[in-house]
Formats: structure tokens, C-alpha cells, sequence
């Protein structure tokens, strides 16, 4: 046991000092200075433009601590190698960007480096962001410029030994990282692109719908499948798979809505998604709303998936009979006695993917700890669902999460008392 | 025969019936119900597990009654949760994503219900920890120079216009948790925090006894809050401006 942990220490170390050395001859360093480098002038529609695009980013989530001045950064961010410290993004010019120029934030959008050429850590999604095109970082850049600067020194991440060895981010980006600008496609609509470039782009969808591996990559063959955010112990489902979040039997109206509202006929969005959609989403114009639906309803879906067998769905009746009991006292005003619910302000279970998908973490957490869909601008005062933590206890959490996965022809699997209690020791976030 | 040997079960088994229905029914103000679905009632029932359908609060003794406190108060509350100024991870989560005005509106609509109280709990404690709590309440401790509750919270206890909570209602756990955590500076509020500076003149045994007595109260006969009166005011407060 202790030989191997001395042996992987030390092939950690060798790791980093081969990456070491050949971070030293490949860094990128600071670009060039430009003498010829245009003024900076940007009108206010640029500005305008560009502050509309930083929110299809949702920039502001990331690099702003929960009630603090915009884009001033130290918000930490849990990863599994340790947290990291998001970094101040006013014009401050001793510790913000205030000194960066146009060419070097599109560097750093587009190729995950630098000013002082250092390599970012994939927690900025330069992986998404290397799709936007130089119009659009430049307008990004005029608008972060116009914020009022704030002098906040940046934290020192606290990451793990190796993962605290930036030259180690060559590896990652060999693996990992393909850089280039999104490339329209002619077969397909003007809409149809606009889409793609705002999800594959801006919009990163992919950081939390793509399961992501030991190192923290992911892989593009398995993009959009779905998977588990790490530290926020919600699941992200697979937006390729109908019978996940898969949107291919989804009117364009109803996956627009969910984007841009928060609730739809067909589904309401909670946990982190209820971030997204508060802070970035519900800001789009119906016209990005509509293409990134598009987009999305295209997506390769999959029916493939045998539904579970009538094996794996069997329920205990005694169970059953519990989970109904639980879900006709507490739940049916809402959702109503067939499970239709009264969409879009009270969502419906019968039929709705979410519930059903392999994975019933969300409906666990759901019934634990309620939740509010975000209030936005169409829906300025949503309905919100009770937390039962206090209320049912494990097996009850269970059969009711059971019952309305398999109730009204739901084809879910039961749930087991001890996947609620897992979730039950978790922080509501 | 038949018919009289059932006769003593049915009425035995209607009596558990009963029994079963009057237990549950304690609680029933706190399993979701609405009327129409486009209403306030109906907005708000993501809060009644924990305050009840009309924010009396529940059988649980953590979670506060906050039906007729006033409209600013639980507009601060919900503001500080969302923002994470006072931390409570469950009201944290379900508040993350709301706006000012919806949150204003929530509060109003709490701020206007009058629901009966909970019978009082009789309080745990010996007749001179009483004593001492009701003189904390209604005196204060001027060697302390701790000012009495009543001073601010209003002669009934029901608050005050338009940032002081009513005391009334409120069970032993939750008061002595919020001077606690007052105390050591977990929960605070607009500077200047006078509710800060009387908790730390506060001692275990002072939370204790003010938890108790306030605990023990009949209600009021009027629960409404006072009008604002800041000339009476011990201290300045943040939450009164």
C-alpha cells in the first residue's frame, strides 16, 4: 500500500517536471505589443451589445461573490481538486483588467491563456468561449471596460498537489481542448446556427450537461449526455436522450419557455439551472431564445434506450401503497391526483423526463428540500414547492419518489431509503 | 348476535378513527392547500411545511411564527437570506433566485394574515428563571444596562413599525437560537446592530429565562404591531430607518 502511494507520488513528481520543462520552452508569454494597436472607442451600442452577450456568458455568476459588487471576483468555487477563487474582472488597473487590451481578452477567450501568458484553469469555460467570434469578445471587452472598476486583490487558488501546477493544463489542453471559432453550417438555418453558437458557445452548456472524467475533461463524442455536477450534487441530464432531457418530442414554444421563463408546459427548472436561467438566460431576446431551442430540439436524440424492464420497475405493493398515501396528503393539490400538475405555474410529473431519467438525485432533492423556480422577467412571481425533509422520513421520501416514477405510466425505477438519507446530510443549494 | 358483536368494534374503530384524524389534524395547517392557483395563497405554499398555511408557525419549534410581523421586517428577512447575510441554508436555497418585488410581496402578504395562536407551552424552568426573564422583558437590567424587550418590540410584543419583529408566538428554541446567534455574531443586520449590542450583554442563563418567560405569553388580544415611535427608542437601530 505505501509502495504505491510513494510510487504515484513519484511519478507525480516526474509528471510535473517533464510538463515543467516543457511548459518552459513552450509557454506563450505576453502577446506582443502592438504599436499600431487601434484606440479604444467603443459607442454605446457596442457597449449595449456587449453587455447583452456578457449575460448569454452568465459571466456575472462566476465572478461575483453572492451580494457583492459586479464582476469583482473572490467568489469561491468548489472543485474536486480543490477550490478555486474566481478573479476580479473590473477595469481595476492593479487588480483587475483595466490594463488588458482587446487583442489579449480575445487571447484569453479563445485560447484559455493569459495576459501574462499563463494557462487558465478549465473552470473558465475558454473550452465553450473559444467558439465566440472576435466581434464579439471585442463588444464583451467594451462593455466589462465600461463597469465601474473595484480594487480587489485576486485570491490564491487552493488547489491539491498536482492539480496546483498550471504546466500540468498542458496535458489538460492536449486532451481536452480543441481551440477555433465556431463554424457555421451551411446546410442548416441561419436560426439553426445562431443556436449552436449561443449553446456550443456563450451559453456553455456543456460544462454541466457533458459528464466530466478524473481529470476534469470531458469528451466531445460524449457531449450533451448528461452527468453529475461535481459539488453541487445535482444531476445535469443528458440532453441527447429522450428519456432524459432529451427535447425531441418537445414543442419549440415549451423549450424556449423553460430557457427564458423558467417553467413551460412541460417542465420547471430548479437548482443550479434556476441560477442560469435568473442570471443569464431570461435576458435573451425571444429571437436567441427561439434558435438555441432550435438548436437544441436538433440535437441527436437517442430513443434507443430500452426503457427499464418491467423487472427493474417492480415495486414492492406495500411500497407503493405508502408512496401513494404520501403523495395524495401532500402532494396532489398541487400536482394534481393524476400527476398533471397545473403547468406551467405547478409543474406535471406524469410523463416529465425528469423525473423519470435513470438518475432520481433531483426528485430526492426536490422532495427534501422544495425549491423556487427563478422569478424573471415573464415570470416575475413564480410558485414555489415546500421542503418535507422534516416531514417524511426516509422510506417515505422514498416511496413517494417511487410512486411518481412509476405512477400514471412513468417508466422510472423505485428509489431506495438509503438514496434519500444520502441526500438528506447534503446542504439545500 | 352477529350484528351486536360488530357493534362494539365499529364504534371502537371509529373512536381510533377519530383519534388518528385529531393527531393529524394538529398538523393539517401545514400540508399544502390552496383555493385557485393565480393567487398569492398559491405562491406561497412553498413556505408552509415550516411556517404553516397562514405563517403561525408549526409544531416544530425551530421554525417562527411569521404571520403579523411587520411588512419590512420579513421584506429584510427574505432579502438577507437571499443574499446570504443571514444563513440558513434551507431559506437560502429557496430565496436564491427571487426578486425584490416578488419578496416585498410575500412579505406583505404574511404581514397582513392574523391567524389564531398555538396554545402555550408551559415553560421548563424554576419560578426565578421566569421571574428573571420577565423582568429582562419588561425592565430590562439597568447594572446590564440591558434595555427591556419591551422597550423596542412593543408594550404587547408584538413589534414595532416598520423593522421590529413581534416576540409573541415565538417558542423557547427559536428565541434562544436568534439571541445566540446574535451573540456571537452569526446573525446581524443593518449597522447600528442595537440588537447586537444587547445580545452580547446577555449571559446563557438571561437567553434562557427571556426565552422562557416570552415563551409562556398568552396572545394578545390585538397582535398588530405598534406604529414606528423612535423618540422611546433605547438605542439606534439600522432596521428602523
Amino acid at each position: 500500500m505505501r509502495k504505491a502511494v510513494v510510487f504515484a507520488f513519484a511519478a507525480a513528481l516526474v509528471l510535473v517536471a517533464i510538463a515543467a520543462t516543457l511548459y518552459f520552452f513552450l509557454r506563450p508569454g505576453p502577446l506582443p505589443h502592438q504599436a499600431n494597436a487601434p484606440e479604444m472607442s467603443a459607442t454605446t451600442q457596442v457597449i449595449n451589445q456587449g453587455e447583452y452577450l456578457a449575460r448569454a456568458g452568465d459571466c456575472v455568476a462566476c465572478h461575483t461573490v453572492p451580494n457583492g459588487k459586479p464582476f469583482a471576483g473572490g467568489r469561491a468555487m468548489a472543485t474536486p481538486f480543490g477550490n478555486l477563487y474566481v478573479p476580479n474582472i473590473t477595469p481595476d488597473d492593479e487588480t483587475g483588467i483595466g490594463k488588458w487590451n482587446a487583442d489579449e481578452f480575445y487571447r484569453m477567450m479563445h485560447t484559455g491563456i493569459s495576459r501574462d501568458g499563463s494557462l487558465l484553469y478549465p473552470a473558465m469555460p475558454f473550452a465553450s468561449y473559444t467558439k465566440v467570434t472576435r466581434a464579439d469578445s471585442d463588444a464583451i471587452f467594451a462593455y466589462l471596460m465600461s463597469v465601474p472598476p473595484v480594487h480587489r486583490e485576486n485570491r490564491k487558488h487552493e488547489l491539491r498537489f498536482p492539480f496546483n501546477k498550471r504546466e500540468l493544463l498542458l496535458g489538460w489542453r492536449t486532451l481536452y481542448f480543441k481551440e477555433g471559432e465556431f463554424v457555421a453550417d451551411a446546410k442548416q438555418s441561419a436560426q439553426w446556427n445562431r443556436g449552436a453558437y449561443l449553446v456550443e458557445g456563450l451559453g456553455h452548456c456543456s460544462m454541466c450537461h457533458t459528464a466530466i472524467n478524473a481529470l476534469g475533461g470531458s469528451k466531445e463524442s460524449q457531449e450533451f449526455e448528461g452527468g453529475m455536477i461535481p459539488n453541487q450534487n445535482w444531476y445535469a441530464p443528458s440532453l441527447t436522450s429522450n428519456r432524459e432531457a432529451g427535447l425531441g418530442h418537445w414543442e419549440i414554444k415549451d423549450i424556449a419557455d423553460l430557457l427564458q421563463v423558467g417553467v413551460s408546459q412541460r417542465a420547471t427548472v430548479y437548482g443550479p439551472m434556476a441560477e442560469v436561467v435568473y442570471n443569464s438566460l431570461q435576458y435573451l431576446s425571444d429571437d436567441d431564445a427561439t434558435a438555441m431551442a432550435v438548436y437544441l430540439k436538433s440535437l441527436p436524440q437517442r430513443d434507443s434506450e430500452a426503457p427499464p424492464t418491467s423487472q427493474a420497475r417492480l415495486v414492492d405493493p406495500a411500497k407503493m401503497e405508502l408512496g401513494r398515501k404520501v403523495y395524495e396528503k401532500q402532494c396532489a393539490v398541487c400536482h394534481g391526483a393524476e400527476g398533471k400538475g397545473f403547468p406551467p405555474a405547478l409543474p406535471p410529473l406524469a410523463g416529465n423526463q425528469s423525473i423519470t431519467m435513470a438518475s432520481p438525485v433531483n426528485s430526492i432533492r426536490m422532495v427534501l428540500n422544495g425549491g423556487y423556480p427563478p422569478g424573471t422577467k415573464k415570470n416575475p412571481r413564480p410558485h414555489g414547492m415546500p421542503p418535507f425533509s422534516h416531514i417524511l422520513n426516509d422510506d417515505e421520501v422514498a416511496a413517494v419518489v417511487t410512486y411518481i416514477r412509476v405512477a400514471w405510466n412513468n417508466s422510472g425505477t423505485p428509489v431506495l431509503p438509503n438514496q434519500a438519507n444520502e441526500l438528506r446530510k447534503l446542504l439545500p443549494e | 348476535m352477529k350484528l351486536l358483536a360488530s357493534t362494539p368494534a365499529r364504534v371502537i374503530a371509529f373512536v381510533a378513527a377519530l383519534a388518528l384524524h385529531a393527531a393529524a389534524g394538529a398538523q393539517d395547517h401545514a400540508v399544502p392547500a390552496f383555493g385557485k392557483v393565480d393567487s398569492m395563497e398559491a405562491r406561497v405554499q412553498g413556505c408552509v411545511t415550516c411556517h404553516g398555511q397562514s405563517g403561525q408557525g408549526t409544531n416544530s419549534g425551530y421554525f417562527p411564527r411569521i404571520a403579523g410581523k411587520p411588512a419590512a421586517y420579513l421584506y429584510n428577512q427574505l432579502v438577507a437570506f437571499r443574499d446570504g447575510t443571514r444563513s440558513y441554508a434551507p431559506m437560502n436555497y429557496l430565496v436564491a433566485y427571487l426578486p425584490d418585488a416578488y419578496l416585498r410581496e410575500m412579505a406583505e402578504h404574511y404581514a397582513k394574515l392574523r391567524p389564531p395562536f398555538a396554545s402555550r407551552t408551559p415553560p421548563s424552568v424554576d419560578a426565578a428563571t421566569l421571574a428573571r426573564g420577565q423582568a429582562l422583558v419588561v425592565k430590562g437590567d439597568p447594572a446590564k444596562t440591558i434595555p427591556p424587550c419591551a422597550a423596542c418590540h412593543g408594550k404587547g410584543l408584538t413589534g414595532m413599525e416598520p423593522g421590529i419583529p413581534g416576540l409573541v408566538g415565538l417558542r423557547q428554541t427559536y428565541i434562544i437560537g436568534q439571541l445566540t446567534s446574535w451573540r456571537v455574531g452569526e446573525r446581524n443586520t443593518v449597522e447600528p446592530d442595537c440588537m447586537k449590542r444587547i445580545a452580547t450583554r446577555m449571559s446563557d442563563a438571561d437567553i434562557t429565562a427571556v426565552a422562557a418567560w416570552l415563551a409562556s405569553q398568552e396572545a394578545p388580544s390585538d397582535p398588530s404591531p405598534e406604529s414606528s415611535n423612535l423618540v422611546r427608542m433605547p438605542f439606534a437601530c439600522g432596521s428602523q430607518r
